[in-house]
Formats: C-alpha cells, sequence, structure tokens
C-alpha cells in the first residue's frame, strides 16, 4: 500500500544518491552520461505515472494519512516528472558552464523534484513544510551553482535569505496553525475549517502560510527575488526555478485553500484578489525596459503568478481547473524560452537581447521556439497560452456576476495581459527585426537541444488546438476539492 | 466540408507552405501567396452565386459546419454563411487578393510578410464564418497580431514605433473588454455554449436579466468599438494606417476593423435587446464624433494616407449610425456600408501605397496635377475619392443613403447632423484631395511618379473598383440576401419581451 503510493518518489531518491555513488568511480568527461541517465530515469517513471497502473481509483495514503495520492496530486507528479525530463536534459547539454563537475547538479535537480512530489500529496503541515524544505534549500545550490560567476553566487546568496525569511514566515504560520488547531493533519482541520475560520490565531497561522507560499510561487509581496535570481543563476536551474517551484507552491496552495479551508479562503477572496492584482501590475511595468531575456522572465513570472492567483481568488472547480491548465501551458512556454536562453548563453555568454539579435537565421528551430513560447505568453492563439488565459478569464467572469472587486481584478487581467504583448514582443522583434545588423554565425543546435525545442513547439500547438484532454484531466483532479 | 472551412484552410495552409520554403524563392513565395488568396476569393465568390441555391441549415445560416471541440465548455468549431457575413467573407477574400497583389511594394524580408500576411487572411475569413463565439473571437486575435508585427517591422515613416504600439495596445485592450463581455453573455445567458445560433435561440425564451445586459451591452459596445475606432478611441487608426505597409492598410481599414460592427449586429443586437435600447442612443451620439469631428480633421490633413485614415474613420460612422437607428433600413445600411467601405478602404489605401513606394513622400503639397501625368493612377484615386464622398453608382452611396433613411424616424436631428457630414464635408476633404494631387500645375520638385502598367500592376485595382462599382449598380446582389438576416435580428432586438427571473440565476460558488 505505503510502497505503491511512494514508488515514484522512493526510485527518484535512490536515483540521486546512486549518482552521487556513481560520480565517484567515473572520470569528469562522462559525467554527462549521468545526466543523460538520470534523465532517462525520469522519462521511465513520467511514462509510468501516465500508465493507468499509476493513477489510483481511490486516493492512496501513506505515512499515516500524512501523505495522500489523489487525483490532484497524480496531475502534478505528471507535471513535475515532464519539468525535470526537460531540465535535466538542459543541464546535460549546459553542463559544460558550470566549471565543475555536473553530477551534483543532476543529483540535486532530482532531490528538488522529490520534494515537488512530495509537495504534490503533501497532506500535513510537517510534510508540507519539509517537502518545501527540500526544494528550497536544493535549489540554494542550484541556484549559486556557477561558481566562478559572480552573479549566480549573488542569485544563490539572495535566494538563501530571502527563503530563509519566507521558510521562517511559514514555520511560524504552521506553529500558530497547530496552536489553534491542535493538529498538523490537512483532513483534520478541513473537519473543522468551519468553526476555525473564527479563530483569530488560525486566520494569522494562516495567513503567514500563505505568505510563505506566496515567495515560492513569487507573487506580490515576496516577489523582490524572482527577477535577480532568475538573472543570475544557470538556466537550467531558472527553468526548473520557474516551473516546478512555482507549480510547487500552486499545488499546495490549491490544496491548502481549496481543500482544508476553503471557508477562510472565500473571506479572503479580497485579499487573493488584492495580491493578484499588484503582482500583475508590476509585474508588467517592471517587465517593459528590461534587456535581459531571463531577467524579463523573472518579471513575467511575477505576472503569471498574479494571473494564477486570481483563478485561485474565484474559488470556483473552473478556477481551479483554469489554474492547472494555465500551469501545463506556461510549462511548455517557459520551458522553450529557457531552452533557447540556455543555448544563446553557451554560444555568446550572456542573454541581453542583442545576444538573440538575428536568432530566428542562425538557428530557424530556436527562433521558431524563443517566438512561440513569447507569442504563447502573451496569449495569442492557436498557442497554449491563449486558451490558459481565456480559461483564467471565463473562470473570473463566472464569478463576475457580482460585481465590485472581480470587475477591478479584470481591468487589471486585461490591462497586464495589454502590457505583455509590448514587452513579449520586444523579444520577437529581436530575434526576428534586430535594430543593429548582425554577422553572427549560424548556431547549430545539439541534438538534446532540437529535441527539446521541436518538443516544447508541440506542446504548445497541442495544448492550443487540441486543449480537450489535459482540460478534462485538469477539471477531474480537482473535481475533489471542496470548491462550488 | 463546407466551402467556408476550405475558404479558411487555404490561406492558413499556405503560410505553414511558406514557412518550408527557403527565403531566396520570393517569386515561388509570392506566388503561392497570390495562389492561395485568388483561390479563396473564388470560393467566396462561389459562395456568393451558391447561397440563394445552398439548403438554409440552423438559425437560417448556410454551408454550415459543426465539430465539436470542447464539449465539456460549449465549444464547437462550426462556421455557416447569412445574409449579414456574406458579404464580409466575400469582400474579405477579395481584398486579400488584392492585398497579396499590393505587397510587391515590400522588398526586404518577404518570407515573414507573406506569412503573416496569409496568416491575416486566414485570421479574418475565420472570424467572420465563424458561429461560435470562441472561435470568432480566437480568429479575430489571430489576424491581429500579425497587423501589429507588419507595421513594426514594414511600416514607414517615423512614427512606426509609436504606432505600432499604440494600435497594439488600443486593440489588444478593445479585443480583451469585448472578450469580457462575451463570456459575461455566456455565463448569464445560462445555455453554457458558445454556439451563437443556440444562443439565440435560447435568449430568444429566456432573455437575459435587465441588470446583466445593462452591463454587457457596453463591454461589448466599447470593445467593439475600440476596434472600429469608434470616436473618442480612434486615434489608433490614422497614425496606425499612415505608418502600415499598404496591404496591411487594406486588410485591417478594409476587412478586419469591420470585426467589431458585425459583432455589435450580429452578437449584441439579437443577445443583450434589453441592453441595446439603454445603449444605442450613446452610440448615437458617439457616432457624430466619427462623422463630424472625424471629417472635419480630415479637411485640414496635409497627408494623403493620414486623409484617406481619417476618413475611413468618419464612414464607419455611418455603420454605426445605422446600427443605433435599430431599423430594418438602417441596419441593412450598415451592413452594405460595411461591405463597401472595406473595398473603397482597400482601394484608397493600395493607391496611396503605390504612390509612396515611387515618390517617397505622401505630402500634399509635394504633388499636382498627377491626373495628367499618370491617368491611370489618377483615374483610379478619382473614382476612390468620389466615392469616398458619397456619388451614387458606388457601393458607399447605397448603404449611407439606407443608413440615414433608416435613422430619420428615431432620430431625426441626428441624420440632420450625419447628413452635413456626409454631403458637405466629406465633399471638402475629398474635392481638397482631387485638386491638390490630381489637378493644377505640378511643384518645380515634385518627386518623380510614373503611371501603374501593366495588368499584373492593374489587377488588384480594377478587382477592388469592380466590387465597389457592383455593389453601387446592383445593391440588391446584397441587400436582398442581408433583409432576411437583418430582419430576425431587428425583430429580436426590438421585441419586448419580459426580462426578469425567468432566466435561471447564474452559476454561483456553492459556498456563497
Amino acid at each position: 500500500m505505503t510502497l505503491q503510493a511512494l514508488g515514484i518518489e522512493v526510485v527518484l531518491v535512490l536515483t540521486g544518491l546512486a549518482l552521487l555513488l556513481l560520480d565517484l568511480v567515473t572520470p569528469p568527461e562522462r559525467s554527462r552520461g549521468l545526466g543523460l541517465a538520470a534523465a532517462g530515469v525520469v522519462g521511465v517513471l513520467l511514462a509510468y505515472s501516465l500508465s493507468g497502473a499509476y493513477a489510483p481509483a481511490e486516493p492512496l495514503a501513506a505515512f499515516d494519512g500524512r501523505f495522500v495520492l489523489d487525483g490532484l496530486a497524480v496531475f502534478f507528479k505528471r507535471f513535475f516528472l515532464l519539468a525535470a525530463l526537460v531540465v535535466l536534459l538542459l543541464s546535460v547539454d549546459y553542463a559544460g558552464q558550470f566549471g565543475v563537475r555536473a553530477t551534483e547538479f543532476f543529483a540535486l535537480t532530482l532531490f528538488a523534484l522529490a520534494g515537488m512530489l512530495f509537495c504534490a500529496s503533501a497532506n500535513d503541515f510537517t510534510m508540507l513544510f519539509v517537502s518545501l524544505e527540500l526544494i528550497t534549500v536544493t535549489f540554494y545550490v542550484l541556484t549559486s551553482y556557477q561558481r566562478a560567476r559572480t552573479a549566480s553566487l549573488e542569485a544563490g546568496v539572495k535566494y538563501l535569505i530571502l527563503g530563509g525569511v519566507a521558510s521562517a514566515v511559514l514555520v511560524y504560520g504552521i506553529a500558530l496553525v497547530f496552536g489553534a488547531a491542535g493538529t498538523m493533519r490537512f483532513t483534520e482541520i478541513a473537519a473543522r475549517s468551519a468553526e476555525l475560520q473564527h479563530d483569530r490565531l488560525f486566520q494569522l497561522g494562516f495567513l503567514l502560510v500563505f505568505g510563505g507560499l506566496a515567495f515560492k510561487i513569487a507573487v506580490f509581496p515576496f516577489q523582490v527575488w524572482a527577477p535577480d535570481v532568475y538573472e543570475g543563476s544557470p538556466a537550467p536551474a531558472t527553468a526548473f526555478l520557474a516551473v516546478g517551484s512555482k507549480a510547487a507552491g500552486v499545488v499546495l496552495l490549491v490544496r491548502l485553500l481549496g481543500g482544508v479551508a476553503p471557508d477562510l479562503a472565500l473571506k479572503w477572496e479580497k485579499l487573493l484578489l488584492a495580491v493578484g492584482c499588484v503582482s500583475i501590475l508590476y509585474g508588467a511595468l517592471c517587465a517593459i525596459p528590461q534587456r535581459s531575456l531571463k531577467r524579463l522572465m523573472g518579471y513575467s513570472s511575477i505576472v503569471n503568478g498574479g494571473f494564477l492567483l486570481l483563478g485561485l481568488a474565484a474559488m470556483s472547480q473552473a478556477g481551479a481547473a483554469a489554474v492547472l491548465y494555465y500551469l501545463a501551458a506556461y510549462l511548455f512556454t517557459v520551458l522553450a524560452a529557457f531552452a533557447v536562453a540556455a543555448v544563446v548563453i553557451q554560444a555568446a555568454g550572456g542573454d541581453d537581447l542583442a545576444d538573440f539579435a538575428g536568432l530566428g537565421r542562425r538557428s530557424p528551430l530556436a527562433g521558431a521556439a524563443l517566438t512561440l513560447s513569447m507569442v504563447s505568453l502573451a496569449g495569442v492563439p492557436p498557442l497554449a497560452g491563449f486558451i490558459g488565459k481565456f480559461l483564467l478569464l471565463r473562470a473570473l467572469v463566472e464569478q463576475g456576476g457580482s460585481p465590485g472587486a472581480y470587475g477591478w481584478a479584470l481591468a487589471v487581467a486585461v490591462l497586464g495581459a495589454a502590457i505583455g504583448f509590448y514587452y513579449y514582443f520586444a523579444v520577437i522583434r529581436a530575434v526576428w527585426w534586430p535594430r543593429e545588423a548582425t554577422t553572427q554565425p549560424a548556431l547549430p543546435l545539439t541534438p538534446v537541444a532540437a529535441t527539446v525545442c521541436a518538443a516544447c513547439i508541440a506542446g504548445m500547438l497541442f495544448l492550443g488546438i487540441y486543449p480537450a484532454p489535459v482540460w478534462e484531466a485538469a477539471r477531474r483532479a480537482v473535481a475533489a476539492l471542496r470548491l462550488g | 466540408m463546407s466551402p467556408l472551412t476550405q475558404i479558411i484552410l487555404l490561406p492558413l495552409l499556405a503560410a505553414i507552405a511558406v514557412l518550408f520554403i527557403p527565403r531566396g524563392r520570393v517569386a515561388l513565395i509570392r506566388g503561392l501567396a497570390l495562389a492561395a488568396t485568388a483561390a479563396a476569393a473564388l470560393l467566396a465568390v462561389n459562395v456568393l452565386l451558391g447561397y440563394d441555391a445552398a439548403p438554409a441549415g440552423p438559425g437560417g445560416y448556410r454551408f454550415t459546419q459543426q465539430a465539436p471541440w470542447v464539449a465539456s465548455l460549449g465549444i464547437s468549431y462550426f462556421v455557416g454563411v447569412d445574409g449579414i457575413n456574406l458579404g464580409l467573407v466575400v469582400m474579405g477574400a477579395l481584398v486579400a487578393f488584392a492585398a497579396a497583389c499590393v505587397a510587391r511594394e515590400i522588398t526586404t524580408r518577404q518570407k515573414e510578410f507573406y506569412f503573416l500576411l496569409l496568416v491575416m487572411t486566414g485570421g479574418i475569413l475565420g472570424a467572420f464564418s465563424s458561429l461560435d463565439l470562441f472561435f470568432f473571437y480566437a480568429f479575430h486575435e489571430l489576424a491581429l497580431v500579425p497587423t501589429f508585427i507588419m507595421i513594426g517591422v514594414w511600416g514607414r515613416g517615423d512614427g512606426r514605433g509609436y504606432a505600432a504600439y499604440q494600435i497594439t495596445i488600443y486593440l489588444t485592450v478593445g479585443a480583451l473588454v469585448a472578450l469580457l463581455g462575451l463570456l459575461a453573455l455566456y455565463f448569464q445567458s445560462g445555455a453554457e455554449t458558445f454556439d451563437l445560433v443556440a444562443l439565440r435561440a435560447h435568449v430568444a425564451v429566456n432573455p437575459l436579466p435587465a441588470a446583466a445586459q445593462h452591463v454587457i451591452f457596453p463591454l461589448l459596445l466599447f470593445g467593439f468599438g475600440i476596434l472600429v475606432s469608434l470616436w473618442p478611441f480612434h486615434t489608433w487608426a490614422p497614425a496606425g494606417y499612415a505608418a502600415a505597409p499598404a496591404a496591411t492598410a487594406m486588410l485591417h481599414a478594409g476587412v478586419l476593423k469591420k470585426f467589431g460592427l458585425y459583432g455589435l449586429i450580429a452578437v449584441a443586437l439579437p443577445l443583450l435587446p434589453e441592453g441595446a435600447r439603454a445603449w444605442l442612443p450613446v452610440l448615437a451620439w458617439l457616432c457624430l464624433g466619427n462623422i463630424l469631428w472625424c471629417g472635419l480633421v480630415a479637411v485640414r490633413q496635409q497627408d494623403l494616407n493620414l486623409l484617406i485614415g481619417n476618413s475611413s474613420v468618419a464612414h464607419v460612422g455611418f455603420a454605426f449610425l445605422g446600427i443605433a437607428s435599430l431599423t430594418l433600413l438602417g441596419v441593412t445600411g450598415a451592413v452594405i456600408v460595411m461591405v463597401a467601405h472595406g473595398f473603397l478602404a482597400a482601394l484608397s489605401f493600395a493607391l496611396s501605397g503605390a504612390l509612396r513606394t515611387q515618390a517617397g513622400t505622401l505630402g500634399l503639397a509635394r504633388f499636382g496635377g498627377l491626373l495628367a501625368r499618370a491617368p491611370f493612377w489618377g483615374a483610379m484615386l478619382l473614382v476612390a475619392l468620389l466615392a469616398g464622398c458619397g456619388v451614387p453608382g458606388f457601393g458607399g452611396f447605397v448603404g449611407e443613403l439606407l443608413t440615414l433613411f433608416g435613422a430619420w424616424r428615431s432620430l431625426p436631428w441626428f441624420v440632420v447632423a450625419a447628413t452635413w457630414g456626409a454631403l458637405i464635408i466629406a465633399a471638402v476633404y475629398m474635392l481638397r484631395g482631387v485638386r491638390l494631387l490630381l489637378h493644377g500645375p505640378a511643384p518645380a520638385d515634385a518627386p518623380p511618379f510614373a503611371d501603374l502598367r501593366g495588368p499584373g500592376v492593374k489587377a488588384p485595382f480594377l478587382v477592388l473598383l469592380f466590387g465597389l462599382l457592383s455593389l453601387g449598380l446592383w445593391p440588391r446582389v446584397l441587400s436582398d440576401r442581408a433583409a432576411a438576416s437583418v430582419a430576425a435580428i431587428v425583430a429580436a432586438a426590438t421585441q419586448t419581451a419580459p426580462t426578469g427571473p425567468a432566466a435561471p440565476a447564474p452559476a454561483a460558488a456553492s459556498l456563497r
């Protein structure tokens, strides 16, 4: 029973440990092989998770109910495995930039992945905290992995300090919640949420927990770290941070707001809307003058965190399902952008928009991937991002029958989306129509990079043209939540 | 497969094919674009010819095709034409062909330009054929984005960067506001479908609550209105068109812009009758802003493109007036104005594009006597400018006359004002253009300009002129077919059905 529920996580942790051991007997020049092996294991696990054998008909529990394998968990585990697979492939190519042996990077990626998988299944505040810390601590190392680069070290230090503060806030909140409820278990708190919602102590605790998670998804007022850390970290680490770490925060928020304390979350819908709106405006306005793609993606990440929060604030099945779809679209879109960024950084040494000049001619596939990624982020059909935004707005309008806060949120969402066209199109312009004439040579892609780019393009188009399967999966995943 | 699906797919498939042609093979790329748009235009004309014989499908639409897309969201791929969008599809396909011809002036990065042109064409034709509100919106968005890029990259003049961003922000906001209105409509109707025909049938029995209509109608009015350059949200249009390459201005000012008008007629009026009654008087006032204000602005322009751009903004005012009248004559007139103005705007921008390519400037004071120096171009411009002031024989005359007649009973003073705009102001700015450009001696430093020669160069102009003339001389080709569809819409919009609790309450979160 327990082993069936925990199978993937166990295999992952063992693989990570095995990598560290194998590193002792593998010559440095062969360490890329270890990365490919790790990617292979993740790929097999992904295939297993997608097969019918994995998803249980009834939720499975482990660790005395602290770990649960339900529809929501399965959806997010597939998500995390896919993201980690792409990130591992990216880092195999990127290993030359590290300046040190890359095996630890692969192993840490696996440990972070394990943390994310535990997050998806966390059904208890202890599990929540431990799995989040597993992610955060591994990312302290991943962000500063390019030890020779000051920017990378700076990113690691910033992430360490701000992450430490966020963890403190989170653990303080958990303590208060425990003080009020007398239990750490989600199921027990959920059963008493109707009475607990009036408890001031519980409210404060929950607010602090929300703050700790807001750090993960990079929304106001815990968003300051994102641009700096995104810019300084190695591209594969940034990609994993943007997709995996953010989604880990989202799955926990979905479970907490939708499953554990929906009564309290409903009372706070205006707070959620306000935080979402401020994040969207802050990110969108700050993104306009950016010249570094990774930094731009950092601000874009704040905007998208805001959009996700708006979807959660709708507090409906449609809103939660839209959030899941939005994340799925975000996965392919963001990974495409970082895959191209990784390629360009290896060739040009930087990710200023000028380094992308004429990319469309130097490497048509990379140019297409980055262009489609930006178009998808802007929300243009027929790409994934359009459907994601459409579903989110749909969920918000559904709640907009009572105007007021939702009316303002919709106005901000429209404004944020419109500003998005401005800065995303600046990237497209650099790729195809640089202001400066460029004479840079062709940029051949490695087979791995080409595969990643092609797969991300296929994913963006698939989610944009044929949304039905993933949308139905997202709806099933949130069906068990206590939402309207 | 419905011929409409073929009309939409042809340009889109050609666009994908263009991606795989090496960029050096410009002739092949251009040939493919011409072939795809020509085939789409022929198919569209064939739809027009076969319209009466085709069996009427759901909702009176013909050539329909429906396939589920996301069943749980109530979205399906659903295309069809009735008398209202028939003219738009045919006009759009013809203008797209003409635009592809005129794109000869593009001399850099042709591959990307033709790709975007074909995507835009597919999006336009899809938007006007779609009977599902989701696809209606998505196709429009698909067509809109190439516009921004084309202006930003191939645009001309120092202000092109600013113009591109202005048009991007305005139109994106307009489209998103309209999307919010459509989504609100979808939820408040309680029909849980984006199918326009099903929505109309549902709303006929269960009207939306009046309070909801009063909120949703302005969302659609201003969302669509921004897209059609409704005064005072029109400032993007003249600047954007002045900077745009000719083919882009033709497709946007001529065709894509009509999306908002079509949305108001086909979606907002029949589904939100109560909201329409409350808000159409506002539209009547605003349309005077288009007709009079923008007309007066056009009088002062020193640049041919700005003159055409402002007059184009003024002309759509008549379509707004026809809609605001909410009569059979008025709305039919609006339908004809939309199609006629499409041909006219495309012809005007094609002509100005030809002049700019050779002369490098469009300053009115720089030219003179062009009718004698370039007889074909001059004659075409004369025709376009005369059609612009509503001379009989051209489509615009018929449409504007109908809107004025239709509005007379309910909005007499507005008609008086609009007639001034149509007959006096339009005549002043158009004839001023004729005098400065075509007549009189050329200034000593006039830039060189050789007449258009060769059947291939003249073809797009003749196609557009043919459309303009045939609509003017034989308006029944469109008005007869439009009348039945418009009658149904006017009847739905003017019915005094009880509104109130008949509609089911919108779905609310169970915990509320």
